[in-house]
């Protein structure tokens, strides 16, 4: 359980974290989610003691580690750019928190198998950093960060120097080995689509705050702001406020509440069919509202460019909408 | 994990594909070749083969007197040693210096950082000076070193001052931050980070200004000239040693013999730098 109170962070003209209160779960696996600048990696780094916080306290398992060496804290940290120690084989790397804590030899080299093995890197313990691929290094650092059996494993942005196709699949096996390891996990990242599928909990932040913090499907579904709604999917402004684009209802004759517009585009996407459209009241000059909707959907009203269809969010259930 | 391991070789592949370049850049033409050749020979080559061929004028049994004299001998083994006790001061408090000018902020950085090269821009006779202005018979602080061993020493540390120093600067400006956090992460208190982390690091380019700064102090000259006083079998060094034999005892091939000597040192002191940055750079970029 990490709870972390009232925290605020000062640099010299900047105010990274402002008042930020958040509780994480013993053994979950949370998501700090918000643009750069958010404060979502400041957060991490006071955590895990790198940065000291202006004011505020970080209480790890019921202690209060605040003015705690980062050494002290029995934390895993795992870094964007990987921090391989260039100069050390993969065995020594992954060794070193045990040497440092002056582990038998038998058991540390007993451990540093094992650990290789889970993190799919047998085999490679002569080899050096520099002989491995990017995954293949943050896999790594991750056994590395794992050998001190830490309390809490933090990721800052962990697979953001990888190519997309890597980072997807290094995304599952995250989620795979924390299922198997069950150690507390933050992950700092500015992907909502990797928030989504990784964490059990997102906090969103933003300007150095936290925005909402909960389960996915409840910040998916029941946003606390525009912002929040917005960094979590697509969304499309409709009379004032924001709503899901899969959410809006389109019909050819008028209903109560629907706004008129007319289609500018319809994009066939395979199952999903996408419909820009300007509403009758857009000011001009106006960004289209972009509905989607299934294709069988659009079957059914034959849309094409010029048409004029009548739009709205679904009645009595209007989620998203935040009036602006 | 099979896929993982497939989608991620890009290493080897690109270091073929760098052969390919440096092989097809290979042929520059005859004509910059030719004068490289012409040039190097003129200016490097030749001189010191005729060296070596006049230090053999006399046949091998006077090249022999002249090395093995005991007053060569002397002078040669006392250079050796303080230009290797400079160079070992030189590992350490170079490192300090690199140390401060890149991690610590401080007003007048940017002077200081400029005032390290001023040992090198000097001419070393203005050095040997300077330090006989401190620490000469009328120093204003009431230390006197001339003439002494030590005198040596405080002229070699002088001019070769900026050798470990800016080898070691810009490692450390690129050395990743994150490997030291990562260290502390794992437990490690500041002195085994910097021990077994940091140093490590640096290892190459401290050891390779240091061997240039050695290089250097061997072949040192005008700043040791005045101040050391060239007392025989004590503080003089091999340079000043191979002046005397030129210029006051008329034996230009006793010179050259030492001379050759003298070179062979230094050539085998560059050879090793090279060695030593191979093996730095081997496992940094394999």
């Amino acid at each position: 359980m990490i709870t972390v109170e009232s925290v605020d962070k000062h640099y010299e003209d900047f105010h990274a974290l402002r008042g930020v209160d958040l509780e994480i779960a013993s053994g979950s696996l949370t998501a700090l989610l918000g643009p750069s600048g958010s404060g979502k990696s400041t957060l991490l780094r006071v955590i895990a003691g790198l940065e000291v916080p202006s004011s505020g306290r970080v209480i790890l398992d019921g202690e209060d580690v605040t003015n705690l060496a980062p050494q002290q804290r029995g934390i895993g940290f795992v870094f964007q750019h990987y921090a391989a120690f260039e100069h050390m084989s993969v065995r020594d790397n992954v060794a070193f928190g045990l040497k440092i804590r002056r582990r038998p030899k038998a058991e540390v080299k007993e451990k540093v198998d094992e650990l290789l093995r889970v993190v799919g890197l047998d085999g490679y313990q002569q080899r050096y950093p520099s002989q491995l691929s990017g995954g293949q290094r943050q896999r790594m650092a991750l056994a590395r960060a794992l050998a001190i059996e830490p309390a809490v494993l933090l990721l800052d942005e962990p697979f953001g120097a990888l190519d997309a196709k890597v980072r997807a699949e290094l995304r599952t096996w995250l989620r795979r080995l924390h299922d198997e390891v069950h150690v507390t996990t933050v992950l700092v990242t500015h992907d909502q689509e990797e928030a989504l599928d990784v964490a059990d909990t997102i906090a969103v932040m933003d300007a150095g705050q936290i925005a909402q913090a909960g389960r996915p499907r409840d910040l998916y579904d029941a946003p606390a702001s525009e912002f929040v709604m917005s960094f979590l999917g697509p969304v499309a402004r409709l009379g004032g406020g924001l709503v899901r684009p899969h959410d809006l209802d389109l019909s050819l004759e008028h209903r109560e509440g629907a706004t008129e517009a007319q289609v500018q585009r319809v994009v066939h996407l395979g199952f999903e069919v996408r419909v820009e459209l300007l509403p009758a009241d857009a000011p001009a000059g106006a960004e289209p509202v972009v509905a989607q909707i299934t294709r069988a959907e659009a079957e059914t009203l034959e849309l094409q460019a010029g048409d004029i269809v009548w739009v709205r969010a679904p009645l009595g259930q209007v989620p998203g909408v935040v009036a602006a | 994990m099979a896929t993982v391991a497939s989608s991620e070789r890009g290493a080897p592949v690109r270091r073929r594909a760098g052969v390919h370049r440096r092989a097809r850049a290979g042929g520059t033409g005859a004509l910059p070749m030719g004068v490289v050749t012409v040039w190097l020979s003129v200016i490097v080559l030749l001189p010191l083969a005729a060296l070596t061929a006049k230090s053999l004028g006399d046949g091998t049994g006077s090249f022999w007197h002249a090395v093995s004299s005991r007053a060569a001998v002397d002078a040669l083994a006392f250079t050796l040693v303080v230009s290797l006790i400079a160079a070992a001061i030189n590992a350490v408090t170079g490192t300090l210096v690199a140390w401060v000018l890149v991690r610590d902020d401080f007003r007048g950085k940017g002077v200081v950082n400029a005032l390290i090269d001023l040992p090198f821009a000097l001419p070393t006779i203005v050095a040997g000076l300077t330090l006989i202005a401190l620490y000469g018979q009328d120093s204003p602080v009431g230390i006197d070193v001339t003439y002494t061993r030590t005198a040596v020493l405080l002229a070699l540390l002088f001019v070769t001052l900026p050798f470990v120093v800016r080898s070691v600067q810009p490692v450390l400006i690129e050395l990743d931050r994150e490997m030291e956090e990562a260290s502390t992460s794992l437990g490690a208190t500041p002195g085994q980070t910097f021990r077994r982390i940091v140093l490590p690091n640096l290892r190459p380019a401290i050891l390779s200004g240091a061997a240039l700064s050695f290089a250097r102090a061997v072949g040192e000259f005008g700043s040791v000239v005045l101040i050391s006083g060239n007392v025989p079998f004590r503080t003089e060094v091999s340079s000043v040693y191979i002046f005397k034999l030129q210029e006051s005892s008329d034996s230009p091939v006793a010179a050259a013999a030492v001379s050759v000597v003298l070179l062979a040192v230094s050539l085998t002191v560059l050879v090793g730098i090279r060695v030593l940055e191979r093996r730095g750079g081997d496992r940094g970029h394999a």
